[in-house]
């Protein structure tokens, strides 16, 4: 029974197959699996916009949206209805396009967005028997493909002819190029430990228990400060608070996609929303034993409702900071991601050679703690003691 | 020739061609892209998987960055308005072609052409990274030490700059300096606003 559960969709997919005559199998497999990746995050995306916003409500001691159900019924649904309605506005809203704007590149820049980040779903194995594409590179190929993402937003700030728009492209691609340096750093730890770079055989090999442990690599020291850098800078690369100066309302309006209207800029939106769930899965594929079950005793549980409540986990956490941290400067974005970040990063890949090659034992969780933590204090203390930042004095308060 | 083959070389020289042609330099970044993405799918073609996405992460991912914010940075968004074209083109495609010519007939006439082409090699990650590691390790140390060189190179250039104003600073005042990428930013809207 479990297993069948297990294996449901794996099993659909190969019934709705066998439907098609044989040389058309191959193709539709493809299709099913690619349509099957398309309406689960879309359907997602519209979920989360009504989670985000009732989660915010909540934190700021508000109700959120409540009011809007299902068109045509007396059904509420606790305001779910909201993308419904949110979608029909998207699409019956004045296209606007300014007059001096580069109409083709205008156009093409929320296409240019959205494309690399749907691709990035490719290699993310939802559970059991279900990677749609195994790719012997997978690590890689998801951040080749994400990086594409980087050139749309500035086609999207350059084409608009608008100097706020400008800025925010610029302010969004220096942060995403930045931020994409100890992303990939520390996402490099978990493939010399796995020794490899495919998705599905990094979640292999943390499908094991270790006493009451699962065998995720979170749970030794260089994986634990791993996934702290991972999810930091993949905060930042999908330009979400407190690391969403690009789009900076106070100050440049609403950056890179300020003239961008109706369904252009829900896309825009889409793919912000498509970035954290690529994010949120590859850290939960890397860290977090991917579609495993924290326990032997919980394998009754579908793989892939683990893979998805990890990710939804990472979802959550972005929503709970966005309702309670200030926004960065710039400057002290640029100098965390360089001064602080880059070297816990390079740090922490020493740290995982020296789990590689150290035999399992107690020394080897002393040692690696110690190189973990020991730059971490001493480039934390340090940076700190240079900003001349004592006890805060309210001079105006007392 | 596959037609897999035929559409990705029609749009990497199509990519190409737009890059040299196109007015708008923002523009010729962009078509540049297209043709870079031509060559990594190429690449993918050819079941170079490790080179194929490394071609998308450095070259899309970072050169072309670096071509738009050098174009908006150095002489703004704004196409020229005399002639693209230098009138001696027509030197510049005999220089082109003579060079083509010589190295085409060197390497028609190198052991390279005699030799026997290669059995099926499957070429993994692992086996890449093993070579880069292990034969070639002094090579790919020279390629990281020459690129660190570069790196300090441009960082020293940034900051001359700023020296002499940040001496001549009142001594109270602080000068917190912010990093290399805002400092960027920083001079962008002068000529950056297209």
């Amino acid at each position: 029974m479990a297993n069948a559960l297990d294996q449901l969709f794996v099993n659909l997919k190969h019934a709705l197959v066998g439907l098609f005559p044989p040389a058309w199998q191959p193709l539709a497999s493809v299709a099913l699996t690619a349509m099957a990746i398309v309406l689960v995050f879309a359907t997602l995306f519209a979920l989360t916009t009504v989670l985000e916003r009732k989660g915010l409500g909540r934190i700021q001691n508000r109700y959120g949206p409540n009011r809007v159900g299902l068109p045509f019924t007396r059904l509420r649904l606790f305001g779910f209805g909201q993308p419904i309605a949110d979608g029909i506005k998207a699409l019956i809203k004045e296209d606007f396009v300014p007059a001096k704007a580069d109409r083709v590149v205008h156009f093409l820049a929320p296409l240019a967005m959205l494309v690399p980040l749907t691709l990035t779903f490719a290699v993310l194995p939802y559970g059991r028997n279900m990677l749609p594409l195994d790719l012997e590179t997978g690590v890689l190929y998801f951040f080749a493909v994400g990086a594409g993402a980087e050139l749309a937003v500035f086609m999207a700030g350059w084409s608009s002819r608008n100097k706020y728009s400008l800025f925010g492209a610029m302010r969004a691609i220096a942060q995403m190029i930045s931020y994409e340096v100890p992303l990939i750093l520390s996402a490099v730890t978990v493939v010399m430990v796995a020794g490899s770079l495919s998705t599905g055989r990094i979640v292999e090999a943390q499908l094991g228990h270790a006493g009451w442990l699962p065998d995720w690599f979170v749970f030794t020291p260089w994986g634990l400060a791993g996934f702290l850098i991972f999810i930091t800078a993949a905060t930042a690369e999908s330009n979400r608070s407190p690391f969403d100066l690009p789009e900076g309302e106070s100050e440049i309006v609403a950056g890179y996609f300020l003239e961008y209207s109706g369904f252009k800029f829900a896309i825009f939106f889409m793919a912000e929303y498509f970035g954290m769930f690529a994010a949120g899965g590859m850290a939960a594929t890397l860290f977090l034993g991917g579609y495993g079950a924290p326990a032997p005793w919980l394998e009754w549980i579908p793989s892939w409702a683990w893979f998805f409540a990890k990710m939804m986990g990472f979802i959550f956490l972005l929503i709970w900071l966005r309702g309670t941290l200030p926004r960065l400067r710039q400057d002290q974005l640029m100098n965390f991601a360089w001064k602080f970040m880059l070297p816990l990063a390079l740090v922490n890949l020493v740290a995982a050679a020296l789990w590689h090659f150290m035999s399992p034992g107690l020394a080897r969780w002393v040692v690696c703690s110690v190189v973990v933590v020991g730059p971490y204090l001493l480039l934390g203390r340090g940076l700190l003691e240079r900003k001349g930042l004592g006890k805060r004095v309210y001079r105006y308060a007392d | 020739m596959t037609l897999s083959f035929l559409i990705i070389a029609v749009l990497t020289l199509a990519g190409a061609i737009a890059a040299v042609t196109l007015r708008n330099l923002v523009h010729c970044a962009l078509a540049l892209v297209v043709a870079f993405a031509g060559l990594a799918a190429a690449f993918l073609q050819l079941d170079a998987q490790f080179v194929g996405f490394a071609q998308v992460l450095i070259y899309i991912g970072a050169v072309a960055i670096l071509i738009v914010f050098a174009v908006l940075l150095t002489r703004g968004g704004e196409p020229p308005q005399q002639q693209t074209f230098s009138l001696s083109w027509p030197w510049g495609l005999a220089v082109a072609a003579v060079v083509f010519a010589t190295l085409a007939w060197a390497i028609s006439g190198s052991f390279a052409a005699r030799r026997e082409p290669a059995a099926q090699v499957e070429a993994t990650t692992k086996q890449i990274g093993d070579a880069l590691m292990t034969r070639f390790v002094l090579p790919l140390e020279v390629a990281g030490l020459l690129l660190t060189v570069a790196l300090i190179g441009a960082v020293l250039i940034a900051m001359r700059e700023r020296l002499p104003e940040s001496r001549t600073d009142n001594e109270g005042l602080r000068t917190d300096q912010p990093s290399a990428p805002s400092g960027v930013l920083d001079r962008a809207p002068s000529g950056g606003q297209p």
